[in-house]
């Protein structure tokens, strides 16, 4: 299958190239980290509302750090002009971004997956967090879903343009709000110790038509975005 | 030709207004809440019209994509800054309602919130456009990104309800609805909110056509 | 030979293409082909329209009217596309991987058949061997230049289209790249070029298109005067300045 090999192609030559520079994935573990630590400043782990809070707490963390991994995903392509090289090779559009995206669904997980922990300790949560752990992944593997199809693909739209690490933040984050929102509630809720059923199922079908939508949407459309 | 229509849909739509504002300023007040409940009026419509605005603006920019004809790039931006100032006064009726009644400026309520989120989205839109300089390149990522929040606002709408529905506050409006006697005054004023909107997309978007052939004109005498 | 025999002969035509940024018109119903076996060599001011006009043909972006065809078939075609190469103003390689790593990356894009045979023979034939693994960051500016050629000519495209090539290399890139270029003509391959080093390239084109505020001002074979002095087509059909 042409497709899903050259998917792969691109894949791992961007995981190869951020593997060795580690450029953006320092800075994303750096700024989560940052960000965790001024959390703990401003909420105090004791309390039981900071396990309420503590699903929006971990997707802000997640959210903001992986936009400096999304942000790297067409960027890196610029110089030397890699991008036209890309166009020009006989992979489509569809191929290109679904290998960059799954670039950096491994990158963004991956600083989440050392997050979590540090969060956990920092908030006092290890139990409950662990105790829950793989309903927790599930949200977080289809929230980081979520994050990456956008963040791909308004990547690629903003790869060209005045002000691109801005704009990328200010396109992506409102169009995130119903995939965070449920990944935070879903998150919040679990850590509390409730199971994820009842009202929790809905968020989670939200959640996996959102991904499954957004996902489609970016495939129909990329070519026009790269190509115009 | 067209002029003349804009002129006519104009005072149609002032006439209807003026004609909505005397009535409803002759309505009995509301039982629990005064005569501030009849900010409802201008409320509503407004959030009705500003969802056309975006259904219309997804038109626009599906029709461009197909046909590269810029026309329907004019009025997809046209549409979406109708359509944000009309969910601004939304939100801003919305706020002068919860202050009056409430006390406060503003309430976490579905809709309130969805309204807010919706008006970010489509001010990414106008921003994207600000952003990019090339007529053609503009008019295409901010058609692709209009689809995109287009997509977005009955999922925004649903699970801002969904949250609400877990989490419940006190309902905007008292739990009140607009009473069935006066639904024939709402749509009366719903049909002077579109008219206006038409008669303001119109404007912008004859605007929008001169600054285009400006721009190319400017850069066909820069460049010669 | 009949019209339709003629234009599927011809590897790359250009049917009256015209680009539009808003409404100003960069490029004004441009009619062009090239042969196989031929090099046109597209000259004109800065600003004429040759690099947006080499990006159309090379499928970067889409004309406001017109067509391309190579071969008879779309540019953005898949098959297409594995006929096409390009080298633009950028080297196109990435600098955090090796040459070695570059190479076997386009040849996987480009499915041929064994990427590694192919990758160490363009190494060897634009004389990278010795460094196939250094990183591209760590290379010098003529090295980084013939691994742009190696990647442009590893899948043996049929058609190539260069935006001036021969601007800032250095003197064995420009050797290296003029004795592919020769080879590949003598080859039948189709070269389209744009330049602004007339000598070098009016040596190699075989016809010769003058692009003048985004239209075609002249198109024919590449005589001899023009070769004895680059600044004859301008002089004759070119604007005066």
């Amino acid at each position: 299958m042409n497709f899903a090999r050259n998917v792969l192609v691109i894949a791992v030559k961007d995981l190869r190239a951020e593997i060795r520079t580690k450029e953006a994935i320092n800075a994303s573990f750096a700024f989560a980290l940052v960000i965790l630590l001024l959390f703990s400043f401003a909420f105090d782990p004791e309390a039981e509302t900071t396990r309420e809070i503590s699903g929006g707490l971990l997707w802000i963390v997640f959210a903001f750090a992986g936009t400096l991994v999304l942000n790297r995903s067409f960027a890196r392509e610029l110089p030397n002009d890699c991008l036209d090289a890309l166009i020009a090779a006989p992979i489509s559009g569809a191929a290109l971004y679904l290998g960059k995206a799954l670039a950096n669904y491994v990158l963004v997980l991956a600083m989440e997956l050392v997050s979590l922990p540090v969060f956990a300790i920092f908030n006092n949560v290890t139990r409950p967090v662990s105790q829950q752990i793989w309903p927790i992944l599930l949200v977080i593997a289809l929230g980081t879903w979520g994050l990456t199809v956008i963040g791909t693909i308004f990547s690629a739209l903003t790869v060209n343009i005045r002000l691109r690490e801005v704009m990328l933040p200010m396109l992506t984050y409102p169009i995130l709000v119903p995939a965070l929102m449920g990944a935070m509630l879903m998150t919040s809720s679990l850590v509390m110790g409730k199971p994820l059923a009842g009202d929790n199922l809905t968020w989670l079908k939200m959640l996996v038509g959102f991904d499954l939508i957004y996902t489609a949407a970016s495939l129909a459309l990329v070519e026009i975005v790269l190509v115009g | 030709m067209r002029d003349k229509i804009v002129y006519v849909l104009g005072a149609a739509a002032i006439l209807l207004l003026a004609r909505d504002i005397n009535v409803i300023a002759g309505l009995p007040q509301e039982a629990n809440q005064g005569a501030i409940f009849k900010i409802i009026f201008f409320h509503v419509p407004m959030a009705i019209t500003a969802m056309l605005c975006s259904f219309v603006a997804l038109v626009g920019s599906v029709l461009f994509l197909i046909t590269r004809n810029f026309k329907y790039d004019a009025l997809a931006v046209s549409v979406t800054e109708v359509g944000l100032a009309l969910l601004l006064g939304n939100l801003v009726t919305g706020s002068i309602w919860a202050r009056v009644i409430w006390g406060i400026w503003w309430t976490w309520d579905a809709r309130l919130t969805s309204a807010l989120v919706c008006w970010l989205l489509y001010a990414g839109y106008l921003m994207l456009r600000r952003a990019i300089e090339e007529p053609t390149q503009r008019a295409t990522f901010a058609a692709v990104f209009s689809i995109f929040a287009f997509i977005d606002v009955p999922i925004v709408i649903f699970s801002i309800k969904w949250w609400r529905t877990q989490h419940p506050q006190p309902v905007f409006w008292g739990g009140g609805s607009i009473p069935a006697d006066w639904y024939a005054l709402a749509g009366w004023n719903l049909l002077a909110m579109v008219l206006f909107g038409v008669v303001l997309t119109a404007v912008r978007f004859s605007q929008e056509e001169s600054q285009r052939e400006i721009d190319s004109l400017r850069r066909m005498a820069h460049a010669f | 030979m009949s019209a339709v025999a003629t234009e599927r002969a011809s590897a790359v035509v250009i049917e009256g293409v015209w680009k539009f940024y808003g409404d100003f018109p960069a490029l004004r119903d441009i009619q062009l082909a090239a042969d196989p076996g031929s090099c046109l060599a597209l000259i004109g001011r800065n600003g004429a329209g040759k690099t947006t006009l080499l990006r159309i043909v090379a499928g970067f972006s889409r004309p406001g009217r017109g067509k391309i065809k190579i071969f008879g078939a779309e540019p953005r075609e898949a098959e297409t596309r594995r006929k096409m190469g390009f080298i633009g103003h950028g080297i196109s390689v990435y600098d955090e991987l090796s040459a070695f790593e570059n190479l076997k990356l386009f040849a996987r894009l480009y499915g041929l058949v064994d990427p590694r045979k192919s990758a160490l023979e363009w190494l060897e034939r634009t004389g990278l061997e010795r460094v196939r693994d250094g990183l591209v960051r760590e290379f010098s500016r003529g090295m980084r230049q013939r691994l742009a050629v190696a990647r442009a000519f590893l899948h043996e495209p049929s058609v190539l289209l260069l935006d001036e090539p021969f601007t800032a290399l250095d003197d064995r890139a420009i050797a290296v790249l003029q004795r592919l270029l020769r080879e590949a003509l003598a080859a039948g391959k189709t070269i389209v070029m744009s330049t602004h080093q007339l000598r070098e390239a009016l040596e190699l084109a075989s016809h010769v298109a003058l692009l003048n505020r985004g239209q075609v001002a002249f198109h024919g074979p590449c005589t001899p005067e023009m070769v004895a002095d680059p600044g004859y087509v301008y002089a004759r059909y070119g604007e005066s300045s």
